[in-house]
């Protein structure tokens, strides 16, 4: 059925997987009717482009402004919110995070949780870690349940189940669920949503995401279109919001660009049905929502980008989506070829930093720098120079400066630094460059018909029998 | 050092030497592209809400509780969760026992807990009323309530909201701004814009995910 089940999902192995599924013509035709449909979905959210430039500008300050003073922000969230009744937790790693979140599940002796949407849960792996402490996680997104039901990993940060089309889901309803094939997206969404809805109830646990933090209110703003992420932080008793350190703003009303630009680039609606901002836990009074609201700040790499001034901007993304949508990478790849949780441009900026860019060495160089990505980035990541950069990190020289990043210069070769070197050499001494072109041009029969993976897809370049100094001299007449 | 303290210091390490941005909060870039005269804010609001499924009808203070059955006698509906504690609640109660609509009105009047299986299995209709609207996204404002909790404008597949025509505002901005929304956020705050939707198989649309089904809006003209 799927022709990737047998590829690791590691970055380690990118070549292999793009190739993979550069070969499989239906994940091709669902990305690529995807791609075109949310890319329309964007563009008719800003008929007015410099209403979209205005407002790209203010979001990249917004989120500057927030990276800026981030200490201080987080301390006043963390006190704000504990003076709202959450308790807020703080972890290095994911390992860290998931024991956490184990904690809380043993305090309430949980059997089952459910998950609203959430990326950072899926960097944590946590459906695993709980399950194998015996702790069932169920996803309640429509694409999430799918690609869990599937036992795979999102191919999309918005979009889970993007790589299927209604076909496949189809078919697995009917497997896994036992229900009649149907091709009805409507009937197919009441499956879902009968098979979900009494687990909302019976779970001990929901967890969730926050797409914004608000330090000034202590605020968690998530927004949602199904209403499974609100069924999660409202229905069972405990609420536990996985977050990255960088998703605090400094005041509610910074949210106001910040959403409008989230939901318009990301899924091309003016707003999602849902925005649920959530300040606390359910009062005395109160007759719903849960009694305990947990928040489990998630360092996990973020820090290491936060270092470099040029790199800290990684940090301002809001997870919209927008990049892989318009990336032609993406579009015939996938997102699984990756094989890392964020796919896409701005996987492979942030990735690095949460692996290493040991594993994560090829990502940084599955771009064609066609610059869409920076383009349409609602706050104005400039991504392609970004990827630039930590290709540059990936070949430095072994502490020819202070390694700041992990695995930085891992694709480090001494050959390919001592080519470089040469030909520095050859095209900054004029002598030395006469030399070699009449060399090259004298000898081009010696000019071998392998050379490496350049001669892979294409023919051995073949030199002139003169160079081009030669013929333009000699046209000019002063030879 | 706890693993707060070790973050707050790499990141404080990170910034010595710099200076924090400054707030150049551009209020003019939110408010003024999404404003409208007074006469096309309400039809903004309702072809927004409209163009995602939700329904809406334009009323009275005396009128909605008729509209209201109405909506729920074409829906065969015969049973309505309600506040008996909210103005409201008690308007409708009124008009209900003196009709011979023989609608009968559910109060959310224990904690979740206590009756779930019947909110989520045998509770087809919710009235809630609202903080207010914005017109630029065709969204309404909830500060869920003890008297009207959360679980109310989201549990039911059939959900009436009732909106004050006077309260609703051009923009997020502008209605965050005149209710003080930073001086003291609730519990639970939200924006609802439409029926509860998903478009995660192959990208179409569809209604009624996990949230309300349907969605019917009462704007009150004249209050």
């Amino acid at each position: 059925m799927n022709a990737m089940t047998d590829v690791p999902a590691v970055p380690i192995a990118f070549k292999r997987n793009a190739r993979e599924a550069l070969a499989d013509p239906q994940l091709r035709r669902n990305f690529r009717g995807a791609m075109d449909f949310l890319m329309d979905k964007r563009r008719v959210q800003f008929p007015d482009g410099d209403e979209l430039e205005r407002l790209r500008a203010f979001g990249n300050r917004v989120r500057a402004r927030a990276l800026s003073k981030l200490p201080e922000l987080l301390e006043r969230l963390d006190a704000n919110l504990s003076r709202n009744g959450v308790k807020v937790h703080w972890a290095e790693t994911v390992e860290e995070a998931n024991a956490i979140v184990h904690r809380i599940v043993e305090q309430h002796a949980a059997k089952k949780v459910i998950k609203g949407k959430s990326m950072v849960s899926e960097e944590m792996e946590m459906n695993h870690y709980l399950g194998e402490r015996g702790v069932d996680c169920l996803e309640s997104d429509m694409g999430e349940f799918i690609v869990q039901l599937r036992e795979e990993k999102p191919s999309h940060i918005i979009m889970p189940a993007i790589h299927l089309n209604v076909g496949q889901v189809a078919s697995l309803f009917h497997d896994k669920l036992e229900v009649d094939y149907t091709e009805d997206v409507d009937r197919l969404i009441q499956i879902g949503r009968e098979t979900l809805r009494r687990n909302f109830f019976e779970a001990d646990i929901g967890v969730s995401g926050v797409n914004f933090a608000v330090a000034e209110t202590g605020t968690l703003l998530l927004v949602e279109n199904e209403g499974n992420g609100r069924m999660s932080t409202t229905v069972p008793p405990v609420h536990i919001a996985v977050t990255g350190i960088e998703k605090v703003v400094e005041n509610l009303r910074d949210v106001i660009p910040l959403l409008s630009l989230l939901t318009r680039s990301a899924t091309g609606q003016a707003i999602t049905t849902y925005v649920n901002m959530i300040s606390g836990p359910r009062k005395a009074d109160e007759l719903d929502g849960p009694q305990e609201v947990h928040l489990v700040l998630l360092d996990n790499g973020r820090s290491q980008a936060f270092a470099d001034g040029e790199l800290r901007q990684t940090l301002n993304c809001i997870r919209c989506g927008a990049c892989m949508n318009h990336c032609p990478v993406y579009t015939r790849i996938g997102g699984h070829a990756y094989g890392t949780v964020y796919p896409g441009p701005i996987g492979k900026i942030v990735t690095p930093h949460m692996l290493g860019l040991d594993t994560t060495r090829d990502l940084p160089t599955a771009s064609s720098m066609c610059g869409a990505c920076g383009e349409v980035c609602p706050v104005k990541i400039p991504i392609p120079a970004l990827l630039r950069r930590l290709r540059e990190e990936a070949v430095r020289a072994p502490e020819a400066v202070p390694h700041h990043m992990r695995g930085q210069g891992s694709k480090y070769s001494k050959k390919e630094a001592m080519l470089w070197k040469a030909w520095r050499k050859l095209n900054t001494s004029p002598a030395l460059y006469r030399a070699f072109s009449f060399a090259g041009t004298r000898l081009s029969a010696l000019m071998p018909s392998n050379i490496g993976p350049w001669t892979e897809h294409r023919s051995a370049p073949k030199p002139a029998a003169r160079s081009l100094h030669e013929l333009a001299r000699e046209h000019l007449g002063e030879d | 050092m706890s693993a707060k303290d070790r973050i707050l210091a790499k990141l404080r390490g990170s910034l010595v030497g710099t200076t924090p941005v400054a707030d150049d909060y551009d209020a003019g870039l939110l408010t003024e592209p999404w404003r409208y005269a007074a006469d096309d804010r309400i039809a903004r609001l309702r072809s927004m809400l409209e163009a995602v499924h939700g329904e809406t009808q334009l009323t009275t203070q005396a009128d909605w509780p008729q509209r209201a059955l109405e909506a729920l006698a074409a829906r065969n509906i015969g049973e309505l969760l309600v506040s008996p504690d909210t103005a409201h609640g008690q308007q409708l109660a009124a008009h209900v026992a003196a009709s011979a609509a023989g609608l009968r009105l559910k109060a959310y009047d224990q904690p979740v807990e206590a009756w779930k299986e019947e909110l989520f299995f045998r509770t087809p209709a919710s009235l809630t009323g609202t903080l207010g609207g914005i017109a630029a996204t065709g969204s309404l404002v909830l500060w869920p309530t003890p008297q009207e909790p959360r679980l109310m404008s989201l549990v039911p597949p059939l959900h009436i909201a009732l909106l004050k025509a006077s309260e609703v505002r051009d923009n997020l901005y502008e209605l965050m701004h005149a209710q003080h929304w930073a001086s003291g956020m609730p519990t639970n705050a939200l924006l609802v814009s439409g029926p509860s939707k998903t478009a995660d198989i192959q990208q179409t649309l569809a209604y009624g995910a996990h949230g309300p089904k349907e969605l019917l809006v009462l704007i009150l003209e004249d209050a």
